[in-house]
């Protein structure tokens, strides 16, 4: 009998259009190919021509359809009927919503513009919200950084004028070695998945730095289990064992870093700064003629070596100061290797290894280039072995230094911007001198004199009022952190709510869960909210918030403003942001609305457009007083921040055939959707490594409008504006702290990287580091409630180490009681092997409130998955000073999430087998999601 | 195994109304006229109700029909067969036996061996799955057969046959236990295969794929208590055997022979209930579970 | 129909890459995307926004810790979909032939019009390869995408399965097995694929590409070396060290 089988249709007909845009599901900004039947989205798969993803999608990308579907979208402006942290609201038009939020800002801004707090969580439009919170004249504007990853941001800014994720990549092409430290599933997730598969492929090895063995690191090809917050104790080991065994690129640091600048040896007020020309450049000796000369002078060849004697005062370089330090015994391995859980014979290989891959794998590229001092290349040296690193990092009070190590690392092996190596991408490199510095001056009715956030480059640029007093509701650029590039979101609500630095009238508030898990201590922070004072007002007397979707933080707001989903809405993913390039490319992008809005809500960006306009903000406003822009995608389009440069790059000028620089066009939105979504201009070839020094490169960005001046610049191995900030401490200008901070200030601030314990007060008897890390199909989603990724991940269990299970003769799916200095929580736990022993973590942000996100009760978000937010609080335990002491980074104020330490105990399962603390169930404003789904949009 | 109830119903009443109409079709009794009736519509309401119980567990019931089509492999559409064509013969011959007083002798023994080939296509349905190592045994259609030929020869009032066939069925009962008990450790497959990574060192499953259930979890993964086991095995043994024989040896009396059958069958479906309970298919080994 | 044809023209099968997947569950949502909305019934979910949220997947992601008799523990991320086996019992099993495998390459099918969803091919497949779906009553699997690979609507490089087309790693590879000189088969020579429950005697034709060996860089470096064999002890040592290579440069 022959085989009979049914005859299929194996070309069926796959969509009726492709729209091409950018994801939202998370901050990777993949390109996406929206399938569209009958109008309605079928299908979402990742765009192939894309420079960031090409191609691929991750879950959430995927997932995006149950995200536009979610039963959990906001329908229309709410106004709360009920108190506070109930969820009772009533809906309004939106014209009686903007008037509302108009007859709240407008009296503000005319009084006291410090007393709108604007912070925006889950942002993509920083250029343009800040500029919003410029012209409204509000001091008080920052993003999540604060608490997200500031210090990787400014540590690379800091140091080397860029850092990972967006500032930088892998060259995933030629890199040999690939180390990573700490949790960095969460920022350019997809980018480094493919990069990993990539270097894979060619054979290349990945060498993991993390207490959990999950994620990239479970195929790493060597796991370091490192005891959480001492990666910059092994990163100084490893700097001591290559400096001692002089495995480092003397050549690269003499003519790139600032290792041979001179270091002022003098007593007094420069002491500890460069030796700096009469033009302020920073002097070295030049090699070849024994001269004191300016750094950059063409020829000269700096000697990392040489002193300089004057006035009976040896000036040394850099290069002297490291060697003095990191030579030392004390970060010899067998010193460190126990406080950071490493054999000192692993810390040995593991230097050894990536100076064998740096040196002796050492290749060259045939391309020409011609650096900063005129001297031409014939070849590029590529060292092929790059670093990558994110929150697992940063999110520690000793973040910030242990950034700058880790760039010190790659700068001593000569691994940044070479093949092989961690390459920048535009518009970094950046030096911090070509950033802003904060700006705070508030005028009743104007505008606020600068941009609000920036890179302090010594006291001089802090955020202080005239007496002293912070100037920011989050304290901000202030001595407790001087280098609060981002600002500190985690403070707002606490600070706002202790009056302390001042009182505020109105917070302002997108995609922020403040009231859950985007917070440090969210039962104390839903009592700041809720809690009134003795006239039974509000402490934060009004709070308004937009957001997409039913989150825990909407209970807690008076007004609501709905957002759309991110297919309903145009967006741009700017240069002068936070774009989307690549190491060989600038690029932005676009959303539009590939469907309309079903329900009463409108895009936040385009609303704020309405509040500047009914409010006349300066700015928005034509001179006759007409309104400039009536919307985003109008503002996307026809603002220009500076002469021909805009929000988008792609496709200006009259015919669209200008980039970077060039006149508005009003085709431009089409002309992005004709191109996919994205506009890619390519960096050519021989400008695209060595960019901080490359002149074709600085000529490029020029062209491009990402600099107006070529900017070379060394990397700053030893960071001049911490320095300025000891030199305070010792004594030094105008500008002092108070006196309890300068003890701080001298130790944490040392311009060289340095390792320090944090704070351990209040920790006796809590032995055991707690982390959290959110699952890859769920980082950075604002869509955990979506219908197929909560299947992946509804619950979360405290994973607990195999040596710890059997200490406290604990199972699988026992509970256990996990205190904290701060709190306490009883939890469901499970067993991992490959596990810091002495390390307990969950997944992140599972857990949901009850009534929350359109979910039923009985949701296992709610009932057994838990945060360990309630353990952490944002400040630490008092000290018997009469201080509260912030739990973040003294330099950056970077939440220090991952410091947290915790006991455990075994504990009986909570009477109703759910998750504590339990939290009162909120109404839920939208409703609950329905029993089944089979979400076909074909038929 | 998930014990669907349907399962165990179809298996219980059909494997006893099969059994009985073996010795319906022997001549044993031989009966006829009202008393056949009587006989017969016992056995058609155990073997068709079963049936039809089995049924309840299909997504698509309407389209049972087409379950005849593949009997050149599947043993699940031979059974269909094979129970049609017993059910028709048997009923062919019921029509003889009940209105027309005829004995067709001839179409009770085909018929009779119809039923027989029914139980043993149920019960190589259970035997041939590879995935559940307590199956895949040459005791699961002896358990089967017997266990039918026994209830059908209680059922027929055959005494002197159903002593031997029951103490046959209790050792059969008792073998197959003691080696199921054995099947998945012997059958070579544990999470070390399963994986592939078993020579790297010892696997343990981590988390699950989704921290939700599944089909696969509610189908095939049902965790009994060994003691849990061990007491409903006892129960099952004497239910299906011990009570039977005894009521059996002491003289005759219609409400121990009820007796008798009530406690066998009831035997026989906790049985069955274990048999399905009990049975670990190895994709249980991929949740870490068994 | 259910009897498995003698042989098929091609083997086409997925090969998964151990060393590489992190994880990350793309294949995953893909994979219900793209068959929701295409191939027979949509894959449909249960209490989906309640307390026990179950729904039909074709494929899915575990995780096994592997502890070896010496060194760290590792964790393995583990795709598993349909095996497109080319002793299929699934389709042996099935009695009304909705089940099949196809003769040009290999792919096993279920005909959902014929399916009565009894659920027997599930129970014979060791994979958990099967899920019968709660809405619609039949059996779901994986399809190996069979409407994109051949699909004329799409382009060519797109003709891959779902998963294939959107794992961000590249730890998915699609391919014929049957031909040794196909990239997928070198794959596998190359890094000594492997089958699962390979006693099950299902032969199956995907394949999984075992991890490397890890936690090795102690072995490959001699820390004693000349490469990290200092050139001085003290800095002062470090700094004559230092004029002399300089001078080198």
């Amino acid at each position: 009998m022959t085989h009979q089988q049914p005859i299929l249709d194996t070309s069926p007909k796959v969509s009726d259009e492709v729209r091409k845009t950018t994801c939202y599901m998370c901050a990777c900004r993949c390109g996406i190919n929206v399938h569209m039947k009958d109008g309605k989205v079928a299908y979402i798969e990742g765009n192939r021509d894309h420079p960031v993803n090409k191609g691929v999608l991750c879950a959430k990308g995927s997932a995006g359809i149950m995200q536009v579907n979610a039963p959990s979208r906001l329908r229309a402006p709410l106004k709360r009927v009920g108190p506070r942290g109930s969820g009772k609201f009533e809906e309004i038009s939106w014209d009686e919503a903007l008037e509302l939020a108009v007859s709240w800002l407008k009296p503000i801004r005319e009084d006291n513009p410090e007393k709108l707090a604007f912070f925006t969580g889950r942002d993509q439009s920083q250029s343009f919200t800040s500029f919003w919170a410029q012209n409204f004249g509000t001091c008080n504007y920052a993003a999540h950084g604060g608490f997200c990853s500031v210090n990787m941001a400014a540590g690379g800014i800091y140091t080397m004028g860029g850092a990972f994720w967006e500032f930088g990549q892998p060259d995933w092409d030629h890199t040999k070695l690939f180390m990573l430290f700490g949790v960095a599933e969460d920022h350019d997730s997809n980018p480094i998945k493919m990069g990993i598969g990539k270097i894979k492929a060619r054979g290349a090895r990945v060498i993991g730095v993390n207490p959990i063995r999950s994620g990239y690191n479970a195929v790493a090809d060597d796991w370091v289990g490192i005891t959480p917050g001492t990666d910059g104790l092994f990163i100084l080991s490893m700097i001591h064992v290559l400096m001692k065994a002089g495995k480092i690129d003397l050549d690269y640091l003499s003519r790139y870093t600032n290792a041979p600048v001179l270091i002022d040896a003098s007593e007094g007020p420069t002491k500890g700064l460069f030796l700096r020309d009469e033009d302020g450049k920073p002097l070295v000796i030049d090699r070849a003629t024994g001269e004191l000369t300016a750094f950059d002078k063409p020829g000269v060849r700096p000697d990392l070596s040489a002193t300089y004697e004057k006035d009976g005062v040896t000036h040394r370089p850099v290069f002297h100061l490291m060697a003095e330090r990191y030579l030392s015994d004390e970060y010899a391995p067998e010193n460190i290797a126990e406080q950071c859980g490493i054999p000192a014979q692993r810390i040995r290989a593991i230097a050894g290894e990536l100076a064998r891959v740096a040196f002796d794998e050492a290749f060259e590229l045939d391309r020409e280039w011609t650096d900063f001092r005129g001297e031409k290349h014939s070849k590029m040296i590529g060292r092929p072995v790059a670093m990558h690193s994110m929150r697992g990092v940063s999110a520690h009070a000793n973040g910030f230094q242990t950034c700058r190590a880790l760039h010190v690392l790659q700068i001593l092996l000569g691994t940044v911007e070479v093949p092989g190596g961690f390459r920048f991408k535009p518009p970094y490199p950046k030096p911090v001198e070509a950033h802003p510095t904060p700006h705070c001056k508030v005028t009743p009715n104007s505008p606020l004199d600068g941009p609000h956030l920036g890179f302090v480059q010594g006291p001089e640029h802090l955020a202080l009022k005239e007496d002293g007093s912070p100037a920011r509701i989050d304290k901000a650029f202030t001595w407790e952190n001087p280098m609060s590039s981002h600002g500190l979101m985690h403070m707002v609500i606490s600070n706002a709510h202790a009056g302390d630095p001042y009182k505020i009238d109105t917070l302002f508030m997108y995609m922020a869960n403040m009231s859950w898990n985007s917070t440090m201590n969210p039962k104390g922070v839903m009592e700041m909210l809720t809690d009134k004072d003795e006239n039974g007002d509000y402490v934060i007397p009004r709070i308004i918030y937009s957001d997409a979707y039913s989150s825990e933080m909407v209970a807690y707001a008076d007004l609501i403003l709905p957002d759309t989903t991110y297919l309903e809405r145009h967006d741009c993913i700017s240069l002068l942001d936070r774009p989307i390039c690549e190491a060989d490319a600038a690029a932005d992008a676009i959303r539009w609305p590939v469907i309309e809005p079903d329900r009463e809500v409108r895009g936040f960006q385009s609303v704020l457009i309405d509040l500047a306009n009914r409010m006349g903000l300066p700015c928005f406003t034509n001179e006759d007083g007409s309104a400039k822009w009536v919307d985003y995608a109008d503002y996307i389009v026809n603002h220009e921040r500076k002469p021909g440069i805009g929000p988008l790059a792609g496709f200006r000028g009259e015919n669209g055939d200008k980039k970077g620089r060039g006149e508005v066009n009003p085709d431009q939105l089409n002309r992005y959707i004709e191109n996919g979504g994205f506009y890619v201009a390519h960096i050519p070839e021989g400008a695209d490594y060595y960019k901080p020094w490359n002149t074709a490169y600085q000529d490029w960005a020029v062209g491009m409008g990402i600099y107006d001046s070529p900017q070379p610049y060394l990397f700053q191995l030893y960071s001049e504006p911490m320095r300025k900030f000891q030199l305070a401490a010792e004594g030094h200008g105008e500008r002092q702290p108070p006196e309890h901070l300068r003890a701080r200030i001298k130790e944490t601030m040392d311009p060289m990287p340095i390792w320090y314990e944090t704070d351990q007060t209040g920790n006796e008897g809590f032995t055991v580091n707690a982390l959290t890390q959110r699952p890859m199909a769920m980082y950075h989603s604002w869509g955990t409630q979506n219908a197929w990724l909560r299947q992946l991940h509804g619950r979360n269990p405290l994973y607990v180490p195999t040596k710890l299970m059997r200490e406290h003769g604990l199972q699988d799916g026992d509970w256990a009681k996990v205190t904290s200095p701060h709190g306490e929580i009883t939890v469901p736990v499970m067993e991992m092997a490959a596990l810091n022993d002495n390390t307990v973590w969950t997944w992140n942000a599972i857990g949901k409130r009850k009534g929350a996100w359109a979910l039923q009760e009985d949701a296992p978000e709610a009932t057994k998955g838990f945060l360990l937010n309630h353990l952490i609080h944002e400040l630490l335990p008092a000290k018997g000073d009469g201080l509260r002491w912030a739990n973040s980074d003294p330099i950056t104020g970077q939440a220090a999430w991952f410091d947290l330490k915790v006991k455990i105990e075994k504990a009986a399962p909570p009477s109703d087998a759910e998750s504590q603390p339990e939290f009162p169930a909120i109404k839920s404003p939208v409703g609950t999601g329905p029993q089944d789904l089979a979400w076909k949009v074909g038929k | 195994m998930h014990p669907a109830p349907s399962v165990i119903i179809f298996t219980t009443l059909s494997g006893l109304g099969f059994g009985l109409l073996v010795f319906l079709g022997l001549g044993f009794p031989a009966v006829s006229g009202w008393m056949a009736f009587a006989f017969f519509a016992i056995a058609y309401a155990l073997a068709v109700g079963g049936l039809m119980a089995s049924t309840f567990h299909l997504g698509h019931p309407e389209r049972a029909w087409k379950a005849f089509i593949q009997w050149k492999t599947s043993w699940l559409s031979r059974e269909g067969w094979c129970a049609v064509l017993a059910l028709i013969i048997m009923g062919l011959y019921a029509i003889g036996l009940v209105f027309l007083d005829q004995n067709w002798s001839l179409l009770g023994w085909i018929g009779a061996l119809f039923s027989l080939a029914t139980v043993f296509t149920t019960s190589m349905i259970y035997t041939q799955l590879k995935t559940i190592p307590r199956w895949n045994m040459n005791l699961t259609p002896a358990m089967f057969l017997s266990f039918s030929l026994a209830g059908g020869a209680l059922l027929a009032g055959q005494t002197s046959v159903a002593i031997p066939l029951l103490l046959i069925s209790a050792l059969v009962q008792m073998l197959y236990w003691r080696k199921g008990d054995q099947a998945f450790a012997c059958s070579g497959t544990d999470l070390g295969t399963a994986t592939g990574l078993g020579v790297r060192g010892s696997v343990r499953a981590f988390e699950p794929p989704h921290t939700g259930t599944n089909y696969l979890l509610r189908e095939f993964v049902h965790v009994v208590g060994r003691k849990h086991a061990e007491k409903l095995r006892v129960i099952s043994f004497v239910l299906a055997f011990v009570l039977p024989v005894l009521l059996l040896v002491l003289p005759f009396n219609h409400f121990f022979a009820l007796l008798a059958v009530a406690s066998h069958l009831a035997g026989v479906a906790t049985s069955r209930w274990l048999f399905f309970a009990q049975a670990e298919h190895v994709v249980g080994l991929y949740y870490g579970k068994r | 129909m259910t009897q498995l044809p003698q042989s098929t023209d091609r083997k086409m099968g997925l090969v998964i890459d151990l060393d590489t997947c992190v994880g990350c569950h793309a294949c995953v949502i893909s994979c219900k995307g793209w068959n929701t909305e295409n191939y027979g019934a949509p894959l449909s979910d249960q209490d989906a926004y309640g307390g026990n949220p179950s729904g039909t997947f074709l494929n899915r992601v575990h995780s096994y810790e592997v502890q070896p008799a010496e060194g760290h523990a590792q964790l393995i991320h583990f795709p598993k979909s349909c095996l497109h086996c080319e002793d299929a019992p699934c389709v042996t099993v099935c009695p009304t032939g909705a089940s099949y495998k196809r003769v040009e390459d290999g792919i096993v099918l279920v005909n959902e019009s014929d399916c009565i969803g009894c659920g027997l091919c599930a129970w014979s497949c060791p994979y958990g390869a099967r899920e019968l779906d709660q809405a619609e009553g039949v059996m779901k699997k994986c399809t190996l995408c069979v409407d994109r690979i051949y699909n004329e609507n799409l382009p060519e490089v797109d003709r891959v399965p779902s998963c294939v087309r959107t794992c961000p790693a590249g730890a998915r590879h699609f391919g014929d097995l049957g031909d040794p000189d196909s990239d997928v088969s070198k794959l596998v020579a190359d890094r000594g694929g492997v089958d699962l429950m390979p006693e099950m005697g299902t032969k199956p034709v995907n394949k999984y590409l075992p991890p490397r060996p890890k936690d090795t860089v102690e072995d490959q470096i001699d820390i004693l070396a000349p490469l990290l064999a200092p050139v001085a002890e003290e800095p002062k040592g470090f700094l004559s060290w230092l004029d002399k290579t300089l001078e080198k440069l």
